[in-house]
């Protein structure tokens, strides 16, 4: 599903990933852990194409993202679903209204708007709370507007940045078992993470990464001590 | 279609939920297009005011001294009418001149009556076909043997011309200007709007969202706000313009002989002129604006 092949990314003063090769396989739930300023966030924003590789290639799904040009970023997010720490709802609009645009950006009739926004609201189980403001849910709800959101239009591919990193324990227990569910309806999940907690219970494939190169890939653990 | 009426419920929806700044752009575009019109409404009457004034004054009046007769008269007009560029020649006879004096001279006019004599000339009324000729002409006129003396207004028409000239193109200039300065105004209070937006514009792209597809409730906004601004501005000098013809048309036509545009005319071209520079300032404030966050 998503393929580094030698993928090297420079900043003008340090590395952000060197010569990094790696598989994900649909379907695949993974966990991308290491040190802040390891290279997770490079990463990432290769993956989304929010930045370019110096060398190397990416693939995710049928696209060769190195190699996309920018009038397809937009055809190639809508295959990939992005869920942050920060949740980024837009604020003026409504819960419904922010799941809707999803649909929307792919010219997706009203009609279908109505039917199926609903359905993936009542999946997270904010169906209460489709005439809210974001600002008027609790971090925990924001973040399953958020997930209703990056699904709604069946990608294959879910990327989360830390997506507990502002929940408390609990509301965070909730997001990963929502995740999970999406994970076993076979979507891909890269979930970026500090909590090691929740890495050494899910029992997934964890790939490490320090100083922008894969120091680990194995299934279970988060085998960092002292972290966060 | 589908996506336009999208575009159009989405812009309206944004202009709503941004009450504050869409208000404060549209008070800006409304400040700029009334001080324009105000220099489209003083262009516009100035420039009326000259054409009446060069059609009033293609007259030459040619006075003829005391001991010309009715036949030499007559035979002086043959003469003036067979010159080029004159259009046509009328003679004005003593009788005629005084009481045209008396009328001017109004509830006054009585003291005339006390002259024994009637002091004024009779006169020829040369009308020219344009005013490039008058000088010619009076020249012309003016050597002919019974002819005293002559009156005609080509200098002071001049000089009325250069004053206008100078008048319309120093409101042109200011209009420019004043266009110049209200796209910046107006994409600076967009550029505000947009950039307390930037935020939400980098999700849009998260979803996917092509650039035209997050512009379109943008530009949207911008041309209905800039149309908003453009109606109410122009409302409100129809408003005040035909405050004024009412006030002070009538004496105005009395002392200078010179109509005020109609506010029917004025109001028609205005709407239509400001429409096209509301709607186009509001589109370019929100299409300059947005460039720099749509880049990645």
């Amino acid at each position: 599903m998503i393929t580094f092949d030698h993928v090297t990314k420079k900043y003008r003063t340090n590395i952000g990933l060197d010569d990094v090769s790696v598989h994900i396989n649909k379907g695949d739930f993974v966990f991308l852990v290491g040190p802040s300023g390891a290279g997770k966030s490079t990463f990432i924003k290769l993956i989304l194409k929010e930045i370019n590789a110096d060398e190397g290639t990416i693939r995710v799904g049928d696209f060769e993202v190195t190699a996309l040009s920018n009038r397809m970023i937009p055809m190639f997010r809508r295959k990939v679903g992005t869920v942050f720490q920060d949740f980024r709802l837009l604020p003026k609009k409504t819960v419904f209204e922010n799941v809707a645009f999803a649909m929307e950006v792919l010219h997706k009739s009203p009609r279908q708007i109505r039917k199926q926004v609903p359905q993936i609201l009542s999946l997270v189980g904010i169906s209460d709370k489709a005439h809210k403001y974001p600002d008027e849910l609790s971090a925990g709800e924001q973040q399953r507007v958020a997930i209703a959101r990056a699904i709604v239009n069946n990608p294959a591919v879910l990327i989360a940045d830390e997506p507990t990193g502002n929940l408390d324990p609990d509301t965070a227990w909730e997001i990963m078992d929502l995740l999970d569910q999406i994970n076993l309806r076979g979507t891909t999940i890269v979930m970026v993470t500090h909590a090691k907690d929740i890495v050494d219970r899910m029992k997934k494939r964890v790939i490490a990464i320090e100083s922008g190169r894969i120091v680990r890939d194995e299934a279970g653990q988060y085998g960092y001590k002292g972290a966060e | 279609m589908g996506s336009l009426m999208y575009n159009i419920k989405q812009g309206f929806i944004q202009i709503f939920r941004n009450r504050g700044m869409s208000l404060a752009s549209i008070f800006a575009i409304v400040a700029m297009l009334l001080i324009l019109g105000l220099f489209f409404v003083i262009t516009v009457n100035v420039n009326l005011f000259t054409e009446v004034v060069k059609q009033d004054y293609d007259q030459i009046e040619v006075y003829l001294l005391e001991e010309t007769t009715n036949d030499q008269a007559k035979e002086l007009m043959a003469q003036i009418k067979a010159k080029d560029g004159v259009t046509d020649v009328a003679y004005r006879t003593k009788d005629e001149a005084l009481e045209i004096l008396k009328q001017r001279w109004g509830e006054s006019g009585y003291l005339l009556d006390s002259l024994g004599k009637n002091p004024l000339p009779a006169s020829i009324l040369i009308t020219v076909d344009s005013l490039d000729n008058a000088e010619e002409v009076a020249a012309y006129a003016g050597s002919l043997p019974g002819v005293d003396d002559m009156l005609y207004y080509q200098e002071t028409v001049e000089k009325l011309t250069k004053i206008t000239d100078f008048l319309q193109i120093g409101a042109l200039i200011i209009m420019a200007f004043l266009v110049v300065v209200s796209v910046i105004v107006v994409s600076n209070t967009v550029k505000l709007t947009v950039f307390a937006r930037a935020k939400e514009i980098h999700i849009m792209k998260y979803v996917g969202a092509t650039n035209w597809f997050i512009r379109g409730p943008f530009l949207a906004e911008g041309v209905i706000i800039g149309m908003l601004a453009a109606l109410i501005s122009s409302g409100l000098i129809a408003l005040v313009y035909s405050k004024l013809v009412e006030a002070v048309g009538a004496q105005v036509l009395a002392i200078v002989g010179c109509p005020l545009i109609s506010v029917g005319y004025m109001t028609t071209n205005m709407i239509i002129i400001f429409l096209a520079l509301g709607v186009s300032i509001g589109a370019w404030g929100s299409i300059i604006s947005m460039r720099r966050f749509l880049d990645t």
